[in-house]
């Protein structure tokens, strides 16, 4: 069993608590365009995406700077990675994100900090 | 071996430098190595260049030009090669982006050739430093030139031990230059082999190392014979080692521009091509079986384009024998992955023999070059040599090509089995073909003869052998000395004259518009044709410029591109470069300004065929085959369409008219055909009516240097 977010998109009001804490924490700023989890407003519901940990882009990246770790978590190498975005541009679900702010594209690991400030519960952790 | 090959080498000469800091997208230096004095020296990379000649086979043009005279000779040692891989090369975020340019004197032609290539050594030469590579002079004994990115260091050092042929050496050369196994991702070695020493159509390797098969990897640089000429100077390789690789190394002026871009085509791939050409799965062999299906593919030395055993050589068939692997692009970031490989494969002949490979490929023209064209359908056979002429230094389109025309001589009797030792070259004679390739690495046999190409095959077997002139001109597939490669163009003007116009001589990379033209049916019009014989070699040379590979552009295809006014363009895709160029340099071009960048250097280089003995409209004439039916059996195979046109556009009845007349008939047609749509083409690059720049072209596009104008006057 691999530990992974836990989408009920009916529960979210799309308030974005989660966006910013995620920046936040990783990045040192407030903004949706940094954050590993991202909510859309769309005419039919709202749309949460973050990664699934199906692990399908391990086999996409030229230099294995993707792996999955003890806890089935999809992690990226940071010092193997060049930055080409192919893991971007093939995830299936949407969920691997890139900024022109940094040459690395980056992802949800589970760590369910934004769990934790999700005033209605629409996003939790199993595993 | 590592530690005691290396103990081997004997130093000759040492360099240090400090690796120049990037600045959007160019080092602003070159390194220069000299042979023949074992000099080593950088120089400047000037605005002046980077504003006309942009770079990669722009920067290899200009150096080459200066380094040599009206008089070198490609195997002079003033003669250069020339590596650059441009300012857009090594991004990473965009596929296709890690082309080196490779330009040369060429034994096959006896003026400049360029060559692009995939791999890894343009873009980690560039990070060690260098815009470009400038090779001059001869070594006495087989040497490896070392360049090491982070310490700021380049050897020459006499190699005695190690391998010539490629499989081998680069393995070698990676092992002994990198630190651990980790380590051999950052090493990229350029080489040949043993028979580009031994023929003109030598090509060269550019490797990589596939961390995921654990195995050095290659991409060729096929065309023009500059296998032949490092081998010449005896070069066993040129290594280069760079550790550090990160996405914006070329410390570009827009960053989050080129990611955005990257991304966007990176995601088109992702939905479309497996509905598209499935490149990632099929790599290059998409084509074979459309081009049987549509008369194009090449069988018997081009006398005929499909063979009802041509569906063997189909892309479903390949795709079976291919090791699956979703990361195979030859430079990273390239989404597309058409690097197809077939490991474990066990050769069954050669000095090599029982040996298990990897077999890189093989790509559309190498299954109809050593394939089709040939008349063999068989594909472990086509592996076996497609093998044998990457680890041997060989140009598998100039030795498919030469070997095709070879095989109808030896039909037609001009050739027998005494000249060829015994050889039965006739087609679909797999074995001969085999042994033909083995003796050119050993230097020996008729392999030797062959090795020298078309053009030289041509004298020979007039002068030696008393073959019909007309007819050895008529079916010898070369143009300007350069071999053609693998498209039948008798039913497409406009793909004649792309190979027929074509700077360095009949290679597709320069006007590939078959496919827009047959198989799309997107040129109609004579005034069609004309503008896309100015528009996409000027376009085509772009990529060269900038290190960007053409396939990304063209084998992948927006959804919106049908309702495009111009669909043939791929408009969005010419925009990603455009903005790619900017975001990488900072500079403000658009769709016009990439074409006016193009028509300079394409215009210097057809002044530099000029220059030497070339360059006019005697050399832009093509061999008969590559227009229409040369033989009785030919025109007979495909009757009833010849017999219509006759009709339809020569309005002549072919009723009671012998075959021999017929021909005679269509060939007057399309030999004027083909003088028309010259004419209109030079017209619209600007050109006398003999193909020379007017000297008002060259002014317009800044090409007016002093030595430029003098030699162009004399022809105005």
């Amino acid at each position: 069993m691999y530990k992974t977010l836990i989408i009920k998109e009916e529960l979210c009001t799309a308030c974005g608590a989660c966006e910013n804490v995620c920046s936040r924490v990783y990045f040192k700023e407030e903004n949706r365009e940094k954050s590993a989890i991202r909510i859309e407003n769309k005419p039919d519901g709202i749309k949460i995406t973050a990664c699934s940990q199906c692990g399908q882009c391990i086999d996409l990246c030229p230099v294995e700077a993707l792996y999955r770790d003890k806890n089935g978590i999809i992690r990226i190498k940071k010092e193997l990675c060049v930055g080409c975005f192919s893991c971007v541009g093939f995830c299936p679900e949407g969920a691997m994100f890139f900024h022109g702010d940094y040459t690395e594209p980056f992802k949800c690991t589970a760590c369910g900090l934004c769990v934790k400030e999700c005033p209605t519960g629409a996003i939790a952790i199993k595993g | 071996m590592t530690v005691n090959n290396l103990g081997k080498h004997k130093l000759l000469a040492e360099y240090k430098y400090k690796p120049a800091k990037l600045y959007r997208g160019y080092t602003s230096k070159s390194l220069y190595v000299n042979l023949s004095d074992n000099k080593i020296k950088e120089k400047e990379v000037t605005e002046m260049m980077k504003e006309k000649f942009i770079g990669g086979r722009g920067f290899g043009l200009w150096y080459l030009w200066n380094a040599t005279t009206p008089n070198t000779r490609w195997n002079d040692p003033e003669n250069e090669i020339i590596i650059s891989p441009g300012p857009i090369g090594g991004i990473t975020q965009y596929p296709g982006a890690g082309k080196s340019l490779v330009v040369t004197l060429s034994p096959n032609t006896g003026t400049v050739v360029d060559s692009n290539v995939g791999g890894y050594f343009g873009p980690l030469l560039k990070f060690s430093g260098w815009d470009a590579l400038e090779v001059q002079g001869k070594a006495e004994n087989d040497v490896v030139i070392f360049i090491d990115g982070n310490q700021g260091l380049v050897r020459i050092e006499e190699a005695p031990e190690e391998a010539v042929d490629s499989h081998i050496l680069a393995e070698q050369l990676t092992e002994l230059y990198a630190d651990s196994e980790e380590d051999k991702r950052n090493i990229s070695v350029v080489s040949a082999g043993t028979a580009a020493g031994n023929t003109m159509i030598g090509m060269l390797n550019f490797s990589f190392y596939d961390v995921r098969r654990k195995a050095v990897r290659l991409k060729q640089a096929g065309r023009g014979g500059i296998g032949t000429v490092l081998r010449d100077k005896k070069i066993k390789g040129i290594v280069v080692k760079f550790k550090g690789l990160k996405g914006d190394l070329n410390n570009p002026a827009d960053f989050a521009k080129i990611a955005k871009t990257g991304v966007k085509l990176h995601k088109e791939i992702c939905r479309l091509d497996d509905s598209q050409n499935r490149m990632r799965r099929n790599g290059t062999t998409f084509l074979a079986g459309i081009m049987n299906d549509y008369d194009l593919l090449p069988v018997h030395n081009f006398k005929y384009g499909s063979h009802p055993d041509g569906s063997q050589l189909a892309a479903n068939n390949w795709v079976k024998m291919f090791d699956p692997g979703k990361a195979d692009g030859c430079w990273y970031g390239c989404t597309l992955g058409c690097s197809k490989v077939v490991v474990d494969f066990e050769l069954k002949t050669g000095p090599y023999k029982g040996q298990k490979v990897i077999v890189d490929g093989p790509e559309y023209e190498t299954i109809a070059g050593v394939g089709s064209n040939l008349g063999i359908f068989d594909r472990e056979y086509i592996l076996e040599c497609n093998f044998y002429c990457d680890t041997y230094g060989i140009d598998t389109i100039s030795f498919g090509t030469t070997t095709a025309f070879i095989m109808e001589c030896y039909e037609n009797g001009i050739i027998n089995k005494q000249i060829t030792g015994g050889l039965e070259l006739n087609f679909g004679n797999k074995e001969a073909v085999l042994e033909l390739l083995h003796q050119m690495s050993r230097g020996e046999g008729f392999g030797k003869m062959a090795g020298l190409g078309i053009k030289k095959l041509k004298e020979i077997f007039i002068k030696e052998y008393g073959a019909d002139p007309q007819f050895v001109n008529d079916i010898g597939m070369e143009a300007k000395g350069l071999e053609y490669a693998e498209y039948v163009s008798k039913e497409s003007l406009v793909q004649q004259a792309g190979f027929g116009l074509a700077n360095k001589g009949p290679q597709h990379d320069e006007a590939w518009l078959i496919f827009m033209d047959m198989v799309n049916n997107q040129l109609p019009t004579f005034e069609d044709k004309a503008e896309a014989l100015h528009y996409f070699p000027m376009f085509r040379t772009w990529l060269g410029l900038v290190g960007l590979c053409k396939l990304p552009w063209n084998d992948i295809v927006p959804e919106s591109n049908k309702d495009t006014e111009e669909p043939a363009k791929i408009i969005e895709h010419v925009q990603n470069y455009v903005d790619l160029f900017n975001a990488v340099t900072g500079k403000n071009i658009d769709i016009d300004g990439m074409i006016r960048q193009s028509e300079g250097v394409y215009q210097f280089q057809r002044v530099f065929n000029l220059r030497m003995g070339f360059g006019t409209r005697e050399y832009d004439k093509v061999p008969y085959r590559s227009m229409g039916p040369v033989t009785v059996e030919e025109y007979e195979s495909r009757r009833e369409r010849y017999d219509n046109q006759l009709k339809e556009l020569v309005g002549v009845d072919p009723e009671g008219k012998s075959t021999e007349e017929k021909i005679k008939i269509l060939r007057k047609y399309r030999e004027e055909q083909y003088e028309k749509i010259t004419d209109a083409v030079y017209e619209r690059r600007g050109w006398t009516k003999n193909g020379v720049p007017k000297l008002e072209t060259l002014q317009k596009l800044g090409m007016d240097f002093p030595e430029v104008v003098e030699l162009v006057k004399r022809y105005q």
